[in-house]
């Protein structure tokens, strides 16, 4: 039996970066240190594998040789007058890097799954910027942590033990040394361990942002109660973020899906800005899948945008609301789509998931989803930390390196790679 | 039937049974429920485990009804994120990219017949998967 340290998580955006896992006969047999999320990926990634590519043939899947897939691909592909090129949250930066040279040079429109879950919140730093720290800052000095429309005991477990109110930080060390709230529609599993828990009505996350910050300046709030909370107890809070040393808000998507979406981000922004009058407060997103930072930085780079890039003018173009992926699928607008590591027909709403599977698809993916079902090309890659490296982005922009621990199946290759080939077969080279 | 808000987000047990495979039996347990406030349950006249139709201006489905562990949160119906959620939103965006997957207005019933779909079910009957 082998053992390997500090293995990498892929799951979520916090990126553990301390698991231990056992191998015996390439199979990992004991992992330590991982939350229930990450264990059950490590422990079940190899179920559901697809293990060939395969084509449709009228109603059937044939399976066929890798580059017979690829053709197919590429035939796809370029005969699309305004094909899509989605996913990317739960792969390498290495993969992505490909994916945006195939959309520049196919005149594609290329985005990733930000754009349904935290696109809002990049549109809101966009339009009034942010005050932001790595986690390691959070777990050394915050004495004041909230959790806004997030429940990370559910979707980042170990958030709070490795970054936030459990840890134990250079100078903050106890649990006792930092105050907590949470601010959301259900007592979570989250608001059972905070201090202060505020239950906000849903849809009105705006109104008790701006309630805050009319009373974190001093303003007097002429009315019983905001958004179903008591005024004593928005003064209340108030008054902690006022007076405390290093706050620090996290919110999830409580307040990107809901009814104001990047108006909500800019009303939080606007309140930490307010905040940093008085005290040191800083805003983060709580990013979900692994690596969905990453595929906002890299496109960043290349493109000059986050997500939702253009190319079919021939020069990258971004407008969120016009080349989001949910609008170019619900307008009907596109024609052929590649799909990389995502399953956009289990994530969309029902209407744009039906268009979508009316339109020529090629996904990569290492196993079987909805999405694949309705594809007309499948093209099976390896995981990413699991069986083959790559360079992920951490939930506040630390890029960390994932690690190869187990071999993958005969044939099976990268995203990276499977990448590669098609843009090679697409430049006709 | 009740009138609620319907949320849609992650649950840990959405998280976990992913991993085990999309098409398997887990996921489809821990997906097509929908927790409700114990009071909502009362008003229903309904326990934990029995099968509601959950209506939007966008679609219908039957799921399991759960009493929720993150209560109390009395007209506000909770799903995690996947299929069987999605048959209850809407497309549109209002031209900010995300469609709005929290906070819509639903009916919820008690569901005399019907069953749940499975994910192959719902593949074939609301996408037209073959």
């Amino acid at each position: 039996m082998k053992t390997i340290n500090n293995v990498v998580c892929s799951f979520c955006g916090c990126l553990c970066d301390d698991i231990e896992v056992n191998i015996e006969n390439n199979k990992i047999v004991n992992v330590k240190n991982a939350c229930s999320l990450g264990l059950s990926k490590f422990l079940n990634y190899n179920k559901h594998r697809i293990l060939k590519p395969r084509i449709r043939k009228s109603k059937e899947f044939v399976n066929v040789s890798l580059e017979e897939a690829i053709n197919e691909c590429v035939k796809i592909l370029s005969n699309a007058n305004y094909p899509i090129i989605y996913g990317w949250s739960n792969t390498s930066n290495e993969a992505l890097r490909v994916g945006i040279e195939i959309a520049e040079l196919i005149g594609g429109v290329i985005d990733n799954t930000t754009s349904v879950c935290h696109g809002p919140t990049i549109i809101g730093v966009q339009d009034i910027g942010e005050s932001t720290s790595t986690l390691g800052q959070i777990k050394n000095r915050a004495d004041l942590i909230i959790y806004w429309g997030s429940n990370p005991l559910h979707a980042h477990p170990r958030h709070l033990s490795r970054y936030t109110a459990l840890s134990k930080g250079r100078f903050i060390k106890t649990r006792k040394e930092r105050k907590v709230v949470v601010v959301d529609v259900r007592k979570t599993a989250t608001a059972n361990i905070a201090d202060v828990f505020i239950q906000i009505k849903p849809n009105s996350d705006y109104e008790l942002l701006t309630a805050l910050r009319y009373a974190v300046n001093n303003g007097e709030i002429e009315q019983d109660e905001v958004a179903g909370v008591p005024v004593e107890k928005i003064e209340e809070l108030a008054e902690m973020m006022v007076s405390c040393k290093f706050g620090a808000l996290m919110f999830g998507l409580g307040l990107t899906m809901s009814p104001g979406k990047h108006r909500n981000i800019e009303a939080a922004i606007a309140l930490v800005t307010d905040l940093n009058k008085y005290t040191k407060f800083v805003i983060l997103p709580m990013r979900g899948h692994y690596n969905v930072t990453g595929a906002n930085n890299v496109t960043c780079w290349i493109t000059g945008y986050p997500f939702a890039v253009d190319f079919s003018k021939g020069y990258p173009y971004y407008n969120p609301g016009e080349t989001t992926i949910a609008d170019i699928i619900a307008r009907g607008e596109c024609d052929a789509a590649l799909i990389v590591a995502s399953d956009p027909i289990s994530h969309l709403p029902i209407e744009s998931a039906r268009k979508l599977s009316k339109i020529p698809i090629v996904t990569i993916d290492p196993h079987e989803t909805p999405t694949t079902r309705v594809s007309r090309v499948v093209i099976p890659s390896s995981y990413v930390g699991i069986e083959c490296e790559g360079t992920a982005y951490r939930m506040d922009g630390v890029p960390l390196r994932l690690k190869k621990i187990v071999d993958p199946p005969d044939g099976i290759i990268s995203d990276e790679e499977i990448l590669k080939m098609i843009l090679s077969k697409l430049k006709g080279d | 039937m009740i009138k609620v808000i319907l949320i849609t987000g992650r649950s840990l047990d959405q998280g976990t049974s992913k991993s085990i495979g999309k098409f398997s039996k887990e996921y489809m347990e821990k997906l097509a429920i929908c927790e409700l406030d114990p009071e909502d349950l009362k008003s229903l006249g309904i326990k934990s485990g029995q099968n509601v139709k959950i209506k939007t201006k966008y679609g219908e489905i039957i799921v399991k009804a759960i009493e929720s562990k993150q209560a109390p949160h009395k007209g506000i119906a909770f799903m995690p994120y996947g299929p069987w959620a999605n048959l209850l939103l809407g497309s549109l965006t209002n031209s900010s990219g995300m469609p709005t997957f929290k906070g819509i207005e639903a009916d919820i019933e008690i569901a005399k017949e019907g069953k749940i779909m499975d994910l192959n079910e719902l593949l074939e009957e609301k996408i037209g998967v073959i």
